[in-house]
């Protein structure tokens, strides 16, 4: 839509402008319901829809009594603490695992790389529920089959642990790794790990000096698409978890069902500066990335 | 042709190719950590879920006997087994209630046959309580050697006995398994109860030679059938064996067949009745909300896509942030907003009762309800169709359509004739993405759904949660994940897995 010609009709200048007026109301759509929340939860009262005082911006209809509570009470608290334990473990695991398997995707001859590649990106395609479910059963029971024996059952549950939970999240976050690290290394030059052997560097220290810098913005920003995976679930963790592994979302989920409560509204607020945050952190290593990619020939 | 060699002398092809599997085995190495790590933490629960939608060893763990005994009834007679099958029953449920399996085993029948558990409940209360101590005492009486545990077990090592008395030795052995197992205690210490002495009992009768002489011409016989429907008349009813009999085979596809409102009938799949049908009804709610969620995200995705296509690069990448802060934003932040916009005292009603579009006295029921389920996930999903929408769209020429209205077309034939068909790739993967990611959603049809606007993945969760029918949430969520599988082929092979963008 590069602007309107001079000669444009009276129709196609009413359309011209009835499609932005469209957009516009589909991104108000989009945003204002993220933007309404903010001050909503600076409301004095408990109440979910702007006071009198608040329309009136009289400041005794607007307080952070909301925060205070958050800050304060001791389920939220635990819940925050649950949710920045879980989170970076599972990040940690699926980050490393998935960077290695990455690397060896992105070889030239990988035999069922199509079938590895679907079963690595499958925990984003099955649906939640289903995954929770299974993870449910299986967790709480978990066995090593043997064909044509029967299975071995091993001597302990995962169900309500705080390790069945990290290696749920781990799992969940897997495909997103795989993708944008695969993706970063589709403008990876190969012949610079040659070029390094060449002059005598171990595998190891190709991979940590001139892979891994180059290679650093796909990880990281699968590393934070792994992150908000885990800090964001709750289907899995309500099932796989007990009450010992309640994270902030799950703290959320039973809030919103049962007595709603506005420090949601304020837990919501943080949450928002918090993916703010990170849309920032991910537009820079996008330019970051884009830059080394173009620094590299080929 | 002289073969050609290596630095190492050996031939360059072999050579070669032991480089190249050397490479191979060097990549799978890389990946296998983490497939084994997939397989293990996502792959077998997935598998171990589709085993227990078919699985089904309850009935005959539990009730082992009578399942045997059940085989020569005949279930299409309509009358009640014989005396053989309530013996075989009594040595099971004795056994079951001590290893308290019989109410679980009750719960799992009653999805089948409502009031199977109570039965089940009632009879494990009373059937140690159970006429048979006549026999116990007969025997007892007869020789003081029927009383002595040490006795019993050497009498139960000797082959030759164990073939003469079958049905004692089978009693004894479940008896004597129940003792360790639940008691934990040493079965040649334990004076064997009153079932094993039955057992023994319809063994002499049927013409067993007892281990010691024994008259038992003074014992009036129990009848173990009304026994039983002293407890409860239902043990006379033939739809409660018929139940017992149908799900007695290790492995069933009752649950799928419960899952589109069919049961298992004596012969064959058979309708359920009317007021029990809903799986039917709600995978087509399902479906037909999440096309309608999709046909709005399209509607609402194409011109946003358009117009990012098409607008300068400083100006889309700003309105692009419009787009990727909702994608980024917590998916309960962004439900728990749609919770408190669409709430009767809510923000929109509040504005449109302000405005004098809505009477204070009638605010528009927005929530609990289909329309708050396809507003809300339409904004949360809307995301997921203006990114696939807009590479594509970044990808169509502008030149083409400045082309068709050079050559003569109006605005709208080089939009619908020109444009709009290069743009149908972006349409399908986002429409696919969207489709597979709303029909498995839980989360928001919980919170806004009501009991009207859930998905089939509510249903898995309660039964999951609350009914504990787990095999029937496992059928549930087979039919689900093959549908979406199929669905995934079908982008796999119109996108491809390896195209999947993040975010732009």
């Amino acid at each position: 839509m590069a602007g309107l010609p001079p000669y444009a009709s009276t129709g196609q200048r009413v359309w011209y402008y009835s499609f932005r007026v469209i957009c516009g109301l589909i991104f108000f759509f989009l945003i204002a319901p993220i933007l309404v929340i903010i001050p909503l939860s600076f409301n004095a009262q408990n109440f979910f829809t702007f006071t009198p005082e608040m329309l009136a911006f009289d400041p005794a209809g607007y307080s952070t009594k909301h925060y205070r509570d958050f800050f304060t009470d001791s389920d939220w608290q635990l819940a925050l603490r649950n949710s920045l334990k879980i989170a970076p473990v599972a990040t940690l695991l699926s980050v490393s695992l998935g960077t290695l398997a990455a690397i060896g995707l992105s070889q030239s001859h990988v035999p069922f790389r199509r079938a590895i590649m679907a079963v690595l990106i499958s925990p984003m395609i099955v649906p939640l529920i289903i995954s929770a479910t299974g993870m449910y059963f299986f967790y709480s029971n978990p066995y090593i089959p043997i064909p044509f024996f029967g299975k071995v059952e091993l001597p302990f549950t995962l169900t309500g642990t705080y390790w069945g939970v990290v290696l749920a999240h781990a799992a969940l976050g897997i495909p997103f790794v795989i993708i944008t690290v695969t993706a970063t290394l589709v403008g990876f030059d190969q012949s610079l790990t040659r070029a390094a052997a060449n002059m005598g560097a171990g595998p190891v220290t190709t991979f940590f000096r001139v892979q891994m810098p180059l290679i650093l913005p796909g990880v990281v920003s699968g590393g934070l698409f792994a992150f908000i995976t885990s800090f964001d679930e709750v289907v899995v963790v309500l099932f796989v978890g007990s009450a010992g592994q309640k994270t902030l979302p799950w703290q959320m989920f039973t809030g919103l069902r049962e007595q709603i409560s506005p420090t949601i509204l304020a837990v919501a607020t943080i949450l928002i500066t918090v993916s703010v945050a990170l849309l920032f952190v991910l537009e820079i290593l996008r330019r970051r990335s884009e830059r080394l990619r173009g620094m590299s020939p080929g | 042709m002289t073969e050609v060699l290596a630095a190492d002398g050996r031939p360059l092809k072999a050579s070669l190719n032991r480089a190249l599997r050397r490479q191979k085995l060097r990549a799978l190495a890389l990946i296998a950590p983490l497939l084994i790590f997939i397989l293990v933490s996502f792959v077998m629960p997935i598998a171990d879920m589709l085993f227990r939608s078919v699985e089904n060893d309850i009935v005959s763990d539990t009730l082992p006997r009578t399942v045997e005994a059940l085989d020569a009834w005949d279930s299409a007679s309509g009358e009640t087994p014989d005396e053989a099958v309530f013996q075989a029953l009594y040595t099971d449920m004795a056994l079951a209630t001590e290893y308290k399996s019989h109410t679980r085993l009750g719960s799992r029948l009653n999805y089948e046959l409502t009031g199977v558990s109570s039965l089940f409940r009632k009879t494990g209360r009373r059937v140690k309580r159970f006429d048979t101590d006549v026999y116990a005492d007969a025997f007892r009486d007869a020789s003081p050697a029927y009383a002595d545990a040490a006795q019993w077990a050497e009498w139960m090592d000797d082959d030759a006995l164990r073939d003469a008395l079958p049905r004692t030795a089978d009693a004894y052995d479940g008896w004597a398994k129940m003792i360790v197992e639940v008691d934990n205690d040493v079965p040649a210490e334990e004076e064997p109860w009153d079932f094993v002495y039955t057992a023994l009992y319809n063994d002499v009768m049927t013409g067993a030679e007892p281990p010691v002489a024994v008259d038992l011409s003074g014992v009036e016989p129990v009848s173990l059938r009304e026994q039983f429907v002293e407890i409860d008349k239902d043990w006379l009813d033939p739809n409660v064996w018929q139940t017992i009999k149908i799900y007695s085979p290790k492995y069933t596809n009752g649950y799928f067949l419960n899952s589109v409102d069919l049961q298992k009938g004596p012969d064959g799949a058979e309708a359920r009745p009317e007021s029990e049908r809903i799986y039917v009804v709600l995978f087509i709610r399902t479906m037909i909300m999440s096309l309608s969620i999709m046909g709005m995200c399209v509607l609402l995705g194409y011109p946003i896509a358009w117009l990012l296509a098409n607008l300068p690069d400083r100006t889309s990448n700003l309105l692009m942030i419009l787009v990727l802060l909702p994608f980024w934003t917590s998916l309960l932040v962004r439900t728990s907003a749609w919770k408190v916009l669409l709430q009767q005292q809510g923000v929109i009603n509040d504005t449109l009762v302000w405005i004098g579009l809505v009477a204070d006295g009638d605010r528009l029921q927005l929530i609990n309800n289909q329309t708050g389920t396809i507003i809300a996930m339409t904004h949360i999903l809307l995301p997921f169709m203006i990114l696939p929408l807009y590479s594509v769209m970044k990808t169509i020429p502008p030149s083409y359509l400045r082309a068709a209205k050079s050559l003569g077309a109006t605005d709208w034939t080089a939009f619908w004739r020109v444009y709009f068909p290069q743009s149908v790739p972006g349409i399908g993967a986002g429409c696919i993405l969207v489709f597979i990611l709303s029909i498995g959603y839980y989360i928001t049809p919980e919170l806004v759904g009501g009991t009207k606007g859930v998905f089939i993945s509510n249903r898995i969760a309660y039964h999951i949660s609350f009914s504990l029918n787990w095999g029937l949430a496992a059928a549930l969520g087979s039919i689900l994940l093959a549908v979406v599988l199929i669905l995934y082929w079908v982008y796999d092979r119109i996108v491809g897995i390896d195209n999947v963008k993040l975010g732009g």
